[in-house]
């Protein structure tokens, strides 16, 4: 199913796929040499004949299709994909048999022809699904016979499959058809075009920077293509339809975490950008004043919207995750608040596994940004984790830079110092953007700045601005069933309930799952999303689910919920490739360590050094190395106490990446390359 | 352990009778004692015996037998020494050849002949039966939902409780959710140390955790210990000491055992040598790799070159069943000593000594760098990793 995977992983992935390859820092991917870079780069201007070749047949196809539906009443239909029944004025009624008939005509000529033809010949037709099934298979007979031209190109493989198939049904299904024996291969020519003019078109549209090297599976498509793909998904792949008919309409969900050294003021920015959004009731806030007040810390006051136990706030700082949410212009955003003491850096990995993007907060105040970020400081060892949890965008908020009285010059600096280390870290300058403001005061927050000072030298964007621009990852729904746990607690009713974020696939309410490692089978009972209930989630929620069917004994914290028929693999020994970080002893054989994947913390042993690896071009230097010293790439072998899910990183990337820690630092971040079975 | 009786030959056989007086002895026995060596102890065995009528009656007698060992199981737990083998000096009872399995008992004396008693089995003697070294301490390293109650005796890490609860995070409006789970893990660890720490005997009692696990959890345990007018935790609140660690995991004592406060209450605890030696051997292969080597390849050509100043080599490898593989062991230890070197003998069961079992059980700091020996890793290195694993 080439085809799938062309339009499932447009855009996103596909830079994560490149930039993911540890040891690549951007530097050293800009400096290949010419032969190289004509072997994976793609270059717009060279193949420009063939996709010209392309677009000019492209351009055939899409008149005749224009001619055959053109009809003035409803004009804007044909270039449309999805129903777009709304603009179509019909009464509800009228809707409702519309799309019936639509759903049997689906089933009959699969996805051969555009919905906005069906919708076209159902209106024509008033409703009659024999008669409008006739006139587009007749029209279709015709066409084919038009154009013996297209013969020669060939459809893949695959697509003889699916021709196949809707010979079948076609058939059995529709006695009606008046040829069924140029049908399917005439379908078979359109559809075996369609994928190598998609594949063209998005590929041309793509920088020759941000190409995978591995595929050029398709990334951002063309506007004119969008309308195929689409239909693709809705009418081929059921969780994705699913997928698009429950989220279409509403915003994206997109997950931040809040990252950075402790008392760099990130519970504080986020509570005051609730605050400023309307999500906290006028009253709370005030009673919160008077509280803090009483106990001398007045400036923790927005700090304790999302600090909500006793001890963060008597201590002043944030121990666990917290999270709240709002929205902006474009995107639902679920912010997760993590811990910057060096203390909590487990909680902290729970939130950033979970997080899409990332929002790294640094003290602009002079000394505080430095102990910050100098070594022994949370900003460099949480930059590398979020980078090492696969988070690729990345936005700086400024913060405190009131207390300097908007300085440029301080502004400057950090953001000098911090480019250089992101690069380093990995994080491609483009994904990174800088926005100075002020928690307390809520300067630059939700509305652009105010301040003189600041104005003089600054005309970006404002935080939620920043926020807002982050584009949301793919999400993927079509997948087999992965959730990892990260909280199991007692809800209301019965059985209970588990937290957590669904990595891949969709998540219905009745369905059976398997709890692994201990593979044992429950039921869905209830799922709720941000505490509303809910039937459906997907791939990129954050859901909590009440299951039935086991003991909540049974269930502890870093397990995963997995498809009972495609399971998570469980295992005690795999193979990994490491970054090492900054470390104070080198890694050895037998080095016993703390391994973080999603929220599981497991002691582990490195059981094997296997190979030590070239940094930026990933060549085997060494076998077998004695030990691992500072930044080094390796191929090791890990074992782990007791039995956990994993997954290799090509499978799926949430569950194939580990964190290495030892007495509370991190040593090492790594890619589950392979898994053996014990 | 008390040393009764000890007869050894010029060509080193003999032997030597040993009263074992604290469940600790059992250990060393555990490491003295080899296949093939004769023990002879107290025991009780049931006896069949036929009348002249026919009729059989079988009692339980204690006698005194010897066996030549075959196995021997070791439960680190309880620690119960069991070795089995054939008997060796007929008696009335037990015929020449009938196995039997010898259970030693603490405070009863049990005789043990060797063919060849090695430096390091003597020094495991003298060892065992020095009286200045014993200083237990208890060692609950803890997180939010796991802990793990430790006792540390001189030669041994006994883990002698793990707790692991799920503690449900916090979540807007369900504060007390997360309280209530806590709480019921505090009590768990509590009763933990109440059932497993015997405050007599051991000197202090370190809590250890990262953030602010080990306060509150003292705090809670303090309270606790009012309300229920607990006069065991009241009394020797003085001897619990805090200090930071970084997880619940087993291997974190390693940190607790560096920190300065713990060493100057555990000064004379091999533990807290053993994971500074290992430290260093760390620091050094950072440092200058061509002066630290492991491997059992490494380390004889280090020593063939008179390089090793301290050799760390656990005592995993001198219980190993293959007479000769022990006997390349005790050579090497020898010759280092001879050279003026320095041997450390890990225990296994400490956390130190796990991690060099994982390191291929033999390490080595060196006087002079090597390099060389780096050189030769290609070859060399197969063979570390086929031997050990």
């Amino acid at each position: 199913m080439a085809r799938h995977r062309n339009v499932r992983n447009r855009s996103y992935s596909d830079d994560y796929d490149y930039d993911d390859l540890y040891g690549h820092s951007v530097e050293d991917e800009s400096c290949l040499s010419p032969s190289d870079t004509e072997q994976w780069m793609y270059d717009r201007s060279r193949n420009q004949q063939a996709i010209s070749a392309f677009l000019d047949s492209q351009n055939d196809i899409q008149e005749e299709a224009e001619d055959e539906v053109y009809d003035a009443s409803h004009p804007g239909l044909e270039r449309r994909d999805s129903v777009g029944l709304r603009s179509l004025n019909l009464s509800e009624d009228e809707e409702a048999r519309l799309m019936s008939c639509l759903d049997e005509l689906r089933n009959v000529l699969g996805d051969s022809v555009p919905d906005n033809v069906l919708i076209q010949s159902v209106i024509n037709h008033k409703f009659d699904f024999n008669k409008a099934l006739d006139e587009i298979l007749n029209n279709k007979q015709s066409k084919d016979c038009d154009r013996p031209k297209e013969e020669p190109v060939k459809p893949l493989p695959t697509v003889h499959i699916e021709a196949a198939k809707d010979l079948v049904s076609t058939t059995s299904k529709a006695p009606i058809v008046i040829s069924t024996n140029l049908e399917p291969k005439a379908k078979g020519v359109v559809k075996g075009f369609k994928v190598s003019s998609s594949d063209g078109s998005s590929s041309s549209s793509q920088t020759p920077r941000d190409q995978s090297p591995i595929a050029e599976r398709g990334s951002t498509p063309k506007p004119d293509d969008d309308t195929r793909i689409v239909k693709v998904k809705e009418s081929k792949v059921d969780p994705k339809k699913q997928y698009t008919d429950e989220r279409g309409s509403e915003k994206d969900h997109l997950y931040i975490v809040v990252i950075g050294h402790v008392d760099a003021g990130k519970s504080t920015l986020m509570g005051r950008i609730l605050c400023d959004l309307g999500e906290v009731s006028q009253r709370t806030l005030h009673k919160y004043e008077q509280e803090s007040k009483k106990i001398g810390k007045q400036s923790f006051m927005y700090a304790w919207v999302l600090d909500e136990t006793g001890e963060e706030r008597v201590r002043g700082i944030t121990m666990d995750v917290g999270r709240a949410q709002f929205e902006t212009k474009t995107k639902k955003v679920i912010i997760l608040d993590a811990p910057g003491h060096a203390d909590f850096i487990p909680n902290m990995i729970t939130g950033a596994g979970q997080a899409d993007v990332a929002l790294l907060v640094v003290d602009a105040t002079t000394g505080e940004f430095e102990s910050g970020f100098e070594l022994g400081g949370q900003t460099r060892e949480h930059a590398l984790l979020v980078r090492s949890l696969g988070v690729n965008q990345l936005a700086v908020a400024v913060n405190k830079l009131d207390t300097t009285n908007w300085s440029q010059e301080r502004f400057n600096e950090i953001t000098k110092k911090l480019k250089a280390f992101l690069k380093q870290a990995g994080f491609k300058d483009s994904d990174v953007t800088f926005v100075p403001c002020s928690g307390l005061t809520g300067e630059n927050l939700i509305k652009p700045p105010s301040e003189s000072e600041l104005l003089k030298w600054y005309n970006g964007p404002c935080l939620l601005d920043v926020i807002d621009n982050f584009n949301v990852p793919e999400r993927p729904v079509s997948k087999p069933l992965r959730m990892s746990i990260n909280d199991v607690f007692k809800g209301t009713g019965s059985g209970f309930c588990v937290a957590g974020r669904i990595e891949n696939g969709i998540l219905n309410k009745g369905d059976k799952v398997l709890v692994c490692p201990t593979k044992e089978m429950a039921e869905v009972r209830g799922l709720s999303i941000n505490d509303m209930s809910s039937n459906v989630a997907f791939a990129g929620d954050q859901v909590s689910v009440t299951l039935s069917g086991v003991d909540i004994q049974n269930v502890s914290v870093g397990y995963i919920l997995s498809d009972p028929v495609q399971q998570v693999p469980v295992t005690t020994r795999f193979e990994a490739r490491l970054v090492v970080f900054n470390v104070k002893v080198p890694i050895t054989k037998g080095f016993p360590v703390l391994i973080h994947h999603q929220s599981l913390v497991e002691s582990a042993n490195i059981v094997k050094l296997k190979a030590l690896l070239n940094k930026s071009t990933g060549e085997l230097v060494k076998k077998k190395p004695r030990c691992l010293g500072n930044n080094s790439v390796a191929v090791v072998d890990i074992e782990v106490c007791r039995p956990i899910c994993v997954e290799r990183y090509k499978d799926v990337k949430e569950l194939g990446r580990v964190m290495l820690r030892v007495s509370g630092v991190t040593i090492a971040a790594g890619l589950v390359t392979d898994i053996y079975n014990t | 352990m008390k040393l009764v009786h000890k007869n050894i030959e010029k060509d080193g056989c003999g032997s030597i009778s040993l009263i074992p007086e604290e469940s600790e002895d059992m250990w060393h026995a555990y490491n003295l004692i080899a296949e093939g060596d004769a023990v002879t102890a107290s025991t009780v065995r049931k006896v069949q015996t036929e009348s002249s009528t026919g009729s059989s009656t079988s009692n339980r007698v204690r006698t005194t037998l010897t066996i030549r060992v075959e196995t021997i199981d070791f439960d680190t737990q309880a620690c119960v020494l069991r070795l089995k083998g054939r008997n060796i000096v007929e008696n009335q009872y037990v015929k020449m050849g009938a196995y039997h399995t010898l259970d030693l008992e603490l405070n009863r004396k049990f005789i043990l002949q060797k063919i060849l008693w090695d430096s390091v089995a003597l020094e495991r003697v003298d060892m065992a039966c020095d009286p200045a070294q014993n200083a237990d301490v208890a060692a609950v390293v803890m997180q939010e939902g796991l802990a793990h109650i430790c006792l540390i005796t001189p030669s041994m890490t006994l883990v002698r409780s793990k707790i692991d609860m799920t503690i449900p995070r916090k979540r807007k409006g369900f504060t007390q959710q997360h309280e209530k789970g806590l709480n019921k893990f505090y009590d768990a660890v509590m009763q933990g140390i109440l059932r497993h720490v015997e405050f007599s005997v051991v000197k202090c009692v370190i809590i250890a955790s990262p953030g602010f696990v080990k306060d509150q959890f003292f705090e809670y345990m303090m309270q606790q210990a009012v309300k229920t007018d607990n006069k065991l935790l009241i009394d020797n609140k003085s001897k619990f000491l805090l200090v930071k660690a970084s997880s619940g995991f087993k291997h974190s004592l390693k940190e607790v055992l560096q920190e300065p406060a713990v060493i100057t209450k555990i000064s004379d605890t091999k533990a807290a040598s053993e994971v500074k030696l290992l430290e260093s051997f760390y620091t050094m292969l950072q440092l200058e790799p061509a002066k630290a080597f492991y491997g059992k390849k490494h380390v004889e050509k280090a020593n063939e070159a008179m390089a090793i100043e301290i050799l760390m080599i656990s005592d995993k490898l001198f219980r190993c069943q293959d007479v000769l593989k022990r006997k390349e062991y005790v050579t090497l230890v020898d010759s280092v000593r001879e050279n003026g070197g320095d041997v450390r003998i890990f225990s296994s069961m400490h956390v130190s000594g796990e991690q060099l079992d994982q390191l291929t059980g033999i390490a080595a700091i060196l006087r002079f760098p090597m390099p060389e020996l780096e050189d030769s890793d290609a070859e060399d290195n197969s063979d570390v990793d086929s031997d050990s694993d």
